[in-house]
């Protein structure tokens, strides 16, 4: 009973409809890729999306394989718990929109050292914020292709570690090559694509699933608690997971403090506010971004009690891939075979499209800030070389997150993704808030909370229950920790975030007012009126 | 120190000077007046939204009407509260913000050329 979805599935439709997103998507790359000449291009896709445009696109970065298959599988097992993601997720969104978006838009150029560097000294400073780039990069690229390994598993019915692998593999480098050709501008037409298709499957089975109950939640409410039967009242109340004991629920307040801090330091989505010409449109993108994940959220919300009232929680435990396969077993109950197969294909371009916007962002990090700025030393005369060094990374970003992914085949995605979070807000938002508004932040203080921030963080993970230590499970007779039969760990939260987070700010305060630096105010003044009135921001590129 | 992307060259505007006009002063309170105090009212608000739900249980368990309890309530207002500022903070911007930094921009452009 339990593989009746993968017997229900068929194979050959889930890689067909994958397969028509990939041919198509892969067109629309190379068209982009002809006016894709500059660094400009590459980067910032010339800076001329619109305000609208963009706004899709930052929902088909953010709404990754983590917000579908993770929040909907985790209501749909641990009830209101699942919710509480989602709810961290969409009101951190407000902090980009009132303190970020649109200051950054104005004082950089591409990347988030561009404003760090304004000023700062260049050379310490991006090579800082390249390296929290790409630690961020990294744990939510792992979080990603180890999410591609489940999916597999699930919809593929390939069962063995190899055959994933090889498949996480194909998927690695159909990625690579959107970048590459595409850059910016085709990483985006990809990443609209991938939105517009999640939010109407999305909405699709919403509708479907409230029709059954005659459009009354409390009705699928209901079901959802029947189908456990006694104690399935549990999942309308919070505390099935994170209330068990002070320690949960204190890693519950990690865990939120670093989901609401962390969208606005996440550099995937910084980036994304270059690709329009003016903050004007940066902050409409922001607001169409906030409707758009906003009623996603929603719409999960129903996916996951119907989930757990159509399927129920147990089936979705058992099932291959474990929570995360309650969205496709739920669409599986509803449409069969043929929506199971749509749901799937999206759910692949779901992570596909999240990974490429990733690679983007870590190549460009490196090539802009650590090859053109801290290398060459701002002095690269063949703009063509650094989009070519920008590609280079891309390829090898993409074998690191192909090979990441292998390891990591199986662990838990929304945990790593709360991780990535928790990295992105230790390590850059202190920075970049202190930059944009705090006239005394120097150098030494950017300094202090990046490294130090990124530090706390992945110092406290490592030695944290989620790496070693965790008691076994009796059901499944393995540890839910990372590694097996060891236990390195003092630190008693999952994520780090409690600590960390504030730490940082702490030491990018103390850094400051420790160093003799006082700051440079005719610079300040310059950065000030700029990312305020937009004077002498960088503009579209016209072709 | 020379930079690839950023900073006009030395003779450009008098930032300073802009810095301490009038309508920028005007347009630096306009947006920390609305977006400070905008940013620690929702914090709070989840926060608070948050601590009930780790370690008020009951209380976010009671049912209001059929299987709608008081938590799920609170977390479709914290989507409420989410939409409401962004519109608030929208409005602000086309209303108070724009047209001042607007006319700063254009000021400073068309005068240092």
């Amino acid at each position: 009973m339990n593989l009746a979805a993968i017997e229900g599935s068929n194979v050959g439709l889930n890689i067909g409809i994958f397969a028509l997103f990939v041919v198509i998507t892969l067109f629309i790359v190379f068209r982009a890729s002809r006016t894709s000449k500059t660094t400009v291009d590459y980067y910032a896709a010339g800076h001329s999306f619109s305000g609208a445009q963009n706004g899709v696109a930052i929902s088909g970065d953010y709404l990754s394989a983590a917000s579908f298959l993770g929040i909907a599988g985790a209501i749909a097992v641990n009830g209101y718990d699942g919710f509480l993601y989602s709810i961290g997720f969409l009101v951190a969104w407000l902090i980009a929109l009132l303190l970020v978006a649109e200051l950054m838009r104005n004082t950089g150029k591409y990347t988030m050292g561009d404003v760090l560097a304004f000023r700062m000294k260049q050379r310490p400073v991006r090579a800082a914020a390249a390296t929290s780039t790409l630690v961020v990069s990294f744990f939510y690229l792992l979080a990603q292709m180890a999410g591609a390994g489940g999916l597999v598993a699930l919809l593929l019915g390939i069962e063995n570690k190899a055959g994933q692998a090889l498949v996480i593999a194909v998927v690695g480098v159909i990625m690579i090559l959107y970048v590459i050709i595409g850059g910016m501008r085709g990483t985006t037409w990809v990443q609209i694509i991938k939105a517009t298709l999640l939010i109407i499957g999305a909405f699709a089975m919403t509708v479907w699933v409230l029709g059954k109950y005659g459009f009354n939640l409390s009705s699928l409410l209901g079901d959802a608690v029947a189908k456990v039967g006694e104690g399935g009242e549990k999942l309308l109340n919070p505390g099935a997971q994170y209330g068990k004991t002070g320690l949960t629920q204190l890693d519950f307040v990690s865990l939120a403090l670093a989901l609401v801090l962390g969208t606005a330091g996440l550099p995937h989505i910084l980036m994304r506010f270059y690709t329009v010409p003016t903050a004007k449109e940066a902050r409409k993108s922001v607001v169409w971004a906030i409707w758009l994940i906003g009623i996603f959220y929603l719409f999960t919300l129903v996916l996951g009690y119907g989930a757990g009232a159509l399927v129920g929680p147990e089936e979705i435990a058992a099932a291959p891939g474990g929570t995360n396969s309650a969205a496709p077993l739920l669409a599986y109950a509803l449409g069969g075979t043929v929506l199971l197969g749509i749901i799937a294909a999206v759910a692949f371009a779901t992570i596909l499209a999240v990974v490429a916007g990733l690679t983007i962002t870590a190549s460009a990090s490196f090539a802009h800030d650590i090859y053109a700025n801290i290398i060459k030393k701002g002095k690269v005369d063949d703009k063509k070389a650094e989009v070519k060094v920008a590609r280079i990374t891309a390829l090898v970003i993409g074998a690191v997150a192909i090979l990441g992914g292998i390891v990591a085949n199986g662990q838990n995605i929304a945990f790593l993704v709360a991780l990535a979070f928790a990295v992105a807000a230790s390590a850059n938002l202190p920075t970049i808030l202190y930059s944009l508004f705090w006239k005394r932040f120097n150098t030494a203080g950017a300094l202090w909370s990046i490294y130090g921030g990124l530090t706390i963080c992945l110092v406290l993970i490592v030695f944290s229950p989620a790496v070693s230590g965790k008691p076994i499970d009796p059901k499944t007779g393995k540890s839910l920790s990372m590694f097996q039969n060891v236990d390195f760990h003092w630190f008693p939260l999952d994520n780090p975030g409690l600590v960390s987070i504030p730490a940082a700010f702490l030491l990018g305060y103390l850094g400051t007012i420790f160093s003799k630096d006082r700051g440079d105010a005719k610079k300040f003044a310059e950065m000030e009126v700029r990312s305020l009135t937009g004077a002498g921001a960088e503009k579209a590129v016209v072709h | 120190m020379s930079t690839t992307d950023q900073g006009p060259p030395d003779s450009g505007p008098d930032w300073e000077t802009i810095q301490q006009s009038a309508e920028f002063t005007q347009l630096r309170r306009r947006l920390r007046g609305f977006a400070f105090p905008m940013t620690v009212g929702f914090l709070l608000w989840y926060l608070l939204y948050v601590l009930l739900s780790d370690y008020a249980h009951d209380f976010m368990g009671t049912k209001v009407f059929g299987n709608i309890n008081i938590g799920l309530l609170f977390g479709l207002l914290q989507f409420v509260s989410t939409f409401v500022i962004t519109s608030l903070y929208v409005r602000h911007a086309n209303r108070k913000l724009d047209p001042v930094s607007e006319k700063i921009r254009a000021d400073v452009e068309g005068g240092a050329k």
